[in-house]
């Protein structure tokens, strides 16, 4: 009970489905998020990571066909993009666009509510030097995965999700990305005041070694076919490869019917 | 009869002028001032010695071979606006004149300013630079805060001496039905450089206007434009750069957003020698479904030995762009108005100090969420 009072249920999926076109991409997706937890979402590419993430933060083409997003105890399945981003759902991008003509400065300054945060956020993700260049135009990939990074310590989102934060970035890049990740997740706060949460989608869960997670899934097909800890499930997946989950599926799917 | 609550009005607004970089506070440095009210020459003043700034009338008194410079490049009986201008029998206009080897430090202003309503605004300008000489001229053409019908017809004769650089910023902000036909030719001789940047972001009637740049070898010139086309506005844009002279090269560049308006952006880069290089870049950006863009990018080869290439595209906002800035807590207004605003920006860069800022400061204003 006391863990109930202390720990708020920040994000609750229920049997959640979804669309694009006439193309099917999730399939009865539970999920449920407290605050201060962090949760990971492994599966091999176009297994519906993505468009999980996506539908939680609203982007267009991710229609709802059944099922429910609450976001702090509310239904959000109404409200578009800026409102959820504004509620405090903020979405590091696996692939973000390039913006022509707009600088990260002035996209700075019209995400963050304090204007002061922003040199000092840019100084962290080592991205100085790039305030005054065009969103994403010409950036490394080290550098793209910092930008998104830098943008949600602007807008300071408290449910945290980051879709591939690890995939293609050197060593060098990858101590950064880190820190800066614990930091949105405000892992070096007791865990007892930590008020964010987050939810990491890897296919490769590099990222796990140096940040502790609570709970793992496995997401094949549009289904979470298992979930566990987040060390053992890697664990099995560098050993097995996906393979035994996507059989267990098969097994579970053939049992549910 | 005009009273002093006339007057009263008109130095109100002249004080207002800065909004299209006209200065008369001395709050920006500028090398000489010139500014015509209506068909009147109010203030033609240099404050530099080797820089002249005169009404044309006095110039053809003081340098008499002024006189073979009128008419010279743009063609009297072209249209009928140009033969308005031929007809004028009291012509006015503005001479800048700059001697040779002088580099003007500081930006000179001119202001055209159409003061009452429905008044004919017929002028004929003539820049000179001699040889080596440079300057930066920033002109401001605008109407009056009640004005909204009125004409702007014009003749501007602009010669780039050998070796000589002009970098000229005109700024359009006229009343809302106001129509505006210039006429602008320039010659630029031997490695002679001609930087045109040309910004409208307010409402008009309609604004045809199309400079023609003659190009001697090694001459290079560009020319910038950006457009905002306001509802009901005909906005008929285009430069042309005639590349006569060996290895002279041009580059234009266009960025136009149109709002329920008609805009037609045109290029056209003909190389007609060795060594020419011609680049233009046409892009436009439509808000909505009632506007329209024409993009009308023209190259034309007459010699085996020229590069000449263009880039146009015209779309919406992308909505990939659009939903990623919406996604960090921006509204849709305030997302679309800083793409807007980037996509402006883009097309005129590296101009002095001063000038940019104004300009700028222009499209923000322009581009905010207010006024998209």
């Amino acid at each position: 009970m006391e863990e109930k009072r202390n720990k708020e249920l920040l994000l609750e999926i229920k049997d959640l489905s979804v669309k694009t076109g006439d193309k099917q991409l999730l399939y009865g997706v539970n999920l449920n998020v407290k605050e201060g937890e962090v949760h990971v979402i492994f599966g091999p590419n176009g297994s519906g990571k993505s468009s999980l993430v996506s539908a939680i933060m609203g982007l267009p083409n991710y229609e709802v066909v059944s099922g429910d997003i609450r976001f702090k105890g509310k239904s959000i399945l109404g409200l578009g993009l800026t409102e959820r981003a504004r509620m405090g759902i903020g979405l590091a991008f696996q692939h973000s666009p390039v913006v022509e003509g707009v600088s990260v400065d002035i996209l700075l300054r019209a995400i963050a509510k304090d204007k002061k945060i922003v040199h000092e956020i840019t100084k962290e993700t080592d991205l100085k030097k790039h305030l005054n260049r065009e969103v994403n135009v010409g950036f490394s990939g080290g550098e793209r995965k910092r930008g998104e990074l830098l943008q949600l310590l602007a807008q300071s989102p408290q449910l945290v999700m980051f879709d591939e934060p690890d995939s293609g970035v050197d060593v060098e890049n990858m101590g950064l990305i880190i820190k800066i990740v614990r930091k949105l997740l405000q892992k070096d706060l007791p865990i007892m005041k930590r008020k964010n949460c987050g939810i990491i989608v890897t296919h490769s869960g590099t990222i796990l070694e140096k940040i502790h997670a609570n709970i793992g899934y496995v997401m094949i097909g549009g289904r979470i076919v298992c979930s566990g800890s987040p060390l053992d499930i890697f664990d099995q997946i560098r050993t097995n490869g996906f393979a035994r989950c996507a059989k267990e599926a098969r097994e579970n799917e053939r049992f549910q019917l | 009869m005009k009273d002093s609550n006339y007057d009263k009005k008109l130095k109100e607004e002249i004080s207002a002028l800065d909004r299209v970089g006209f200065d008369t506070k001395g709050e920006t440095e500028r090398s000489g001032s010139f500014l015509v009210i209506d068909n009147k020459e109010e203030e033609s003043l240099s404050r530099e010695d080797e820089l002249i700034i005169l009404p044309i009338t006095l110039a053809l008194k003081e340098y008499p071979w002024v006189k073979d410079l009128l008419f010279s490049i743009v063609n009297k009986d072209k249209d009928k606006w140009t033969k308005m201008v031929a007809e004028e029998e009291q012509i006015v206009g503005s001479f800048i004149y700059v001697k040779e080897g002088v580099k003007v430090q500081f930006p000179t202003q001119s202001c055209f300013f159409l003061h009452n309503e429905g008044f004919d605004q017929i002028l004929h300008n003539v820049i000179v630079l001699d040889p080596g000489s440079k300057l930066d001229v920033i002109t401001g053409c605008t109407t009056g805060n009640l004005v909204t019908r009125g004409r702007h017809i014009s003749v501007t004769e602009t010669f780039v001496r050998e070796g000589a650089s002009l970098s000229y910023t005109m700024i359009h902000d006229w009343g809302a039905k106001t129509v505006v036909y210039p006429r602008t030719a320039i010659k630029v001789e031997k490695r002679g450089s001609y930087t045109s940047n040309y910004v409208a972001l307010t409402k008009v009637g309609e604004i045809q206007s199309n400079p023609v740049a003659y190009l001697s070898d090694e001459a290079t010139v560009k020319f910038s434009s950006i457009i905002y086309g306001r509802p009901d506005s005909l906005i008929d844009m285009g430069s042309r750069a005639i590349l006569k002279g060996r290895g002279s090269s041009a580059e234009i560049i266009s960025r136009v957003v149109s709002k329920r308006s008609r805009i037609i952006s045109r290029g056209y880069i003909e190389g007609g020698n060795e060594g020419t290089k011609g680049h233009m870049e046409c892009n436009g950006l439509l808000l909505d479904k009632k506007s329209s863009i024409y993009a009308v990018p023209e190259l034309e080869a007459s010699h085996i030995d020229t590069e000449l290439s263009h880039e146009a595209s015209i779309g919406k906002i992308a909505g990939e762009q659009l939903n990623y800035l919406m996604s960090r807590g921006l509204d849709e207004e305030s997302a679309r108005s800083l793409l807007i605003r980037g996509f402006l920006e883009g097309g005129i860069k590296g101009l002095p100090r001063n000038i940019q800022d104004r300009i700028d400061a222009m499209i923000r204003k322009a581009t905010s969420k207010e006024s998209i």
